[in-house]
């Protein structure tokens, strides 16, 4: 079972406010933590704050990881997400 | 101190919205976390801190909550931000961050909110964007508000205020504005703010009086003072003796009895007493104050700053959001002109939904023009709109910040390709409008006999242009007084931009906030410029004033300005030529920042 996934951010704005918000929704479903991992600095993905103060413009590569395996889909859905450019691309 | 006779105060800020008020004031608090106590508390008390912080989150979250319901219908658009605040209450930085400060530092839940909130602010403060660097902003607002339950303050509710009175606040943030009943605020008095910041626009486009940026005033204004507000001269002055109030009070009906004459005549043409039109139109920046274009009479619109719809989003608008604005207003104004200038990004406005490094000089940065070059997916998506309204209606284009012609060469192979991206797509566009450059650089003052072979306008942007070439900083107080329109070098360049043009046999236009300024309109007749462009609520004067001059005459004074050697010089000139016969319409006309 993968517990984490490396995506790159697409859409043109980074991790803004509202993207953020997106990650957050998500991972707030989980059972267990979830991570937003860059350059080995970890944000709790459930806090706007902290994924914001990573400062992932367009471009960045992070990993989202997970600390329960149960949380797999909550993995799939944050990647997709991401993926998918928040829906702005 | 109730019996003690208060003093009269005279307080100077920035008249952001002209007219006078005189009534009571309405203090609301400012936001208190730079003074807050610092407590110790004892290893015993601490879960009980905890616990008093936590409900206060809770009652910030009802009453955010509140506000968020209440919020009417054609505020919508503000929610977003509120929204985003609701979030942060409960994130872990701050509510984690400040019950790890009352247990490791063992503070009063108020103090460890202060440094929780402060160690965020400084993650963001020190980001190279601006669009995160704000954020820092937000935070503080949502702090206030659990803070407001920790002090056990009741949130001042601005919807109950139950009578007409002068709001007076530190500054007033998107939260508090959609909860103000405007019908209730006879004027605005901020201690930050400036001519271009939120209440400012609104304050005009509503009309209400409004002196901002006074540093102190809500330490030095109390509730319920008699407060008297002139947002023509930027003055305020607090508990007035019966003399002032007199005084004021006749100049509160004589401002109102020449408004009304002038706004009586202010839809016909500004026609000189030998016979010389002017076009006097609008600078507007949202679609919402073409009313205020239609109420005060404007020939046009010469210059709809494009910015808005880019600013206080997260993402950026798609070409029908743009198409739909700008077609919107064309379609209002009907026969009458439109000149839009295309994306001014940079520089003194931010942009929440670009990013790019940080600058040292973002005035001579990467912006306007320059920007939009490099950008070619926004800056095609804006000319696409803009094509597609000028279908509609008498619209044409200007580009920001021409330093050199290569770059009017590359924007008009632009709006060609966007031309032709549409024309490929069926959809309906102007494929003939009419190109302008802005003149605002003092390199295309030097070059616009070659400018000129390239467009078919040039509208002079003075505000940038005394900025630049006079090396002068607008927002920096030290300076900001050898900021002067009137100095010879200006009029010079001016006047070099208009024989260009005319050699050219092309418009040209200025659309400074120096158009606006009645002292300086008899001289801008005199160096025949063919319109000139003003905030809307200054049109109705200057119209009445160029129907009291003659164009030769004016024409005659620019000959002896040019020749002046400073501006007090070319101001002498002026008052010698014109004396008081527009001192007291000159009263009434709102100032420049």
């Amino acid at each position: 079972m993968k517990m984490s996934r490396r995506v790159t951010i697409p859409n043109e704005l980074g991790l803004h406010a509202r993207a953020a918000a997106k990650i957050v929704s998500l991972a707030e479903q989980a059972r267990s933590q979830v991570f937003i991992i860059k350059d080995g600095q970890e944000a709790d993905a459930t806090s706007i704050l902290d994924i914001m103060a990573l400062y992932c413009p367009c471009g960045t590569e992070v990993t989202v990881r997970i600390a329960d395996a149960a949380d797999v889909k909550t993995l799939k859905r944050i990647a997709r997400l991401i993926e998918a450019g928040f829906g702005e691309l | 101190m109730a019996d003690a006779k208060e003093k009269t105060l005279s307080l100077q800020g920035i008249g952001a919205s002209p007219g006078i008020a005189v009534g009571k004031a309405y203090l609301l608090e400012r936001d208190d976390l730079d003074v807050i106590e610092k407590r110790s508390i004892r290893p015993e008390e601490i879960g009980a801190e905890i616990s008093r912080f936590k409900q206060a989150v809770q009652k910030a979250q009802k009453n955010l909550r509140q506000i968020i319901e209440d919020v009417p219908e054609e505020y919508r658009d503000h929610v977003y931000i509120l929204d985003s605040h609701m979030m942060l209450l409960k994130d872990r930085m701050i509510y984690d961050g400040t019950i790890e400060q009352i247990k490791n530092k063992r503070l009063n839940a108020e103090r460890a909110l202060k440094m929780a909130v402060d160690k965020v602010r400084a993650v963001f403060r020190s980001m190279p964007d601006q669009y995160f660097r704000d954020r820092g902003s937000d935070i503080v607002h949502a702090s206030k508000l659990i803070l407001e339950n920790l002090l056990g303050t009741e949130p001042q509710k601005i919807s109950d205020i139950d009578k007409r009175v002068i709001i007076v606040a530190h500054d007033l943030s998107p939260a508090e504005t959609t909860q103000i009943q405007l019908e209730k605020v006879k004027a605005f008095v901020t201690d930050r703010g400036s001519h271009t910041s939120h209440t400012g626009i609104m304050a005009r486009s509503l009309e209400i009086p409004a002196v901002l940026g006074l540093t102190d005033a809500t330490r030095l204004i109390h509730t319920d003072d008699l407060v008297i507000v002139d947002g023509s001269a930027g003055t305020v002055i607090v508990n007035p003796n019966d003399q002032i109030i007199t005084r004021y009070s006749e100049r509160k009906a004589l401002l109102e009895e020449f408004q009304a004459k002038v706004t009586r005549t202010s839809h016909l043409p500004a026609e000189t007493t030998d016979g010389h039109c002017l076009t006097v139109a609008a600078n507007i920046e949202q679609l919402e104050e073409v009313v205020s274009v239609m109420d005060h009479g404007g020939d046009g619109i010469g210059l709809y700053r494009t910015e808005f719809l880019y600013l206080n989003r997260p993402d950026l608008p798609s070409e029908q959001d743009l198409f739909d604005n700008y077609r919107d207003l064309v379609e209002i104004m009907g026969a009458r002109q439109v000149t839009i200038r295309t994306l001014d990004i940079g520089g003194d406005k931010f942009a929440t939904s670009v990013s790019w490094g940080e600058e040292i000089n973002p005035a001579l940065g990467f912006r306007a023009i320059r920007f939009c070059l490099q950008s070619p997916e926004i800056f095609k998506t804006q000319l696409r709109a803009i094509l597609r309204a000028a279908y509609f209606g008498n619209m044409r284009v200007m580009f920001p910040m021409i330093s050199q012609v290569e770059e009017i060469i590359q924007a008009k192979q632009m709006l060609r390709e966007a031309a032709e991206s549409l024309d490929k797509a069926g959809l309906p566009f102007e494929g003939d409008i009419e190109i302008g450059a802005m003149i605002e650089v003092p390199s295309a003052v030097f070059m616009a006999d070659i400018l000129a072979e390239e467009v078919d306008f040039f509208s002079i942007g003075t505000n940038d242009l005394i900025q630049y070439s006079m090396a002068i900083d607008r927002v920096n107080k030290h300076v900001s007084q050898l900021y002067q329109p009137l100095h010879p070098a200006v009029l010079r360049m001016i006047h070099r931009v208009v024989q260009a043009a005319k050699a050219a046999e092309i418009q040209v236009a200025l659309c400074g906030e120096m158009a606006g300024d009645l002292i300086n309109v008899p001289v801008l007749l005199g160096l025949e410029l063919d319109a000139i462009s003003m905030n809307p609520i200054s049109i109705p004067g200057v119209k009445n004033l160029v129907r009291t001059l003659s164009f030769e005459e004016s024409k005659r004074l620019v000959q002896s300005v040019l020749k002046q050697a400073t501006a007090s010089g070319v101001l002498a000139l002026i008052q010698e030529a014109y004396g008081t016969s527009f001192e007291t319409a000159a009263l009434f006309q709102p100032r420049g920042k």
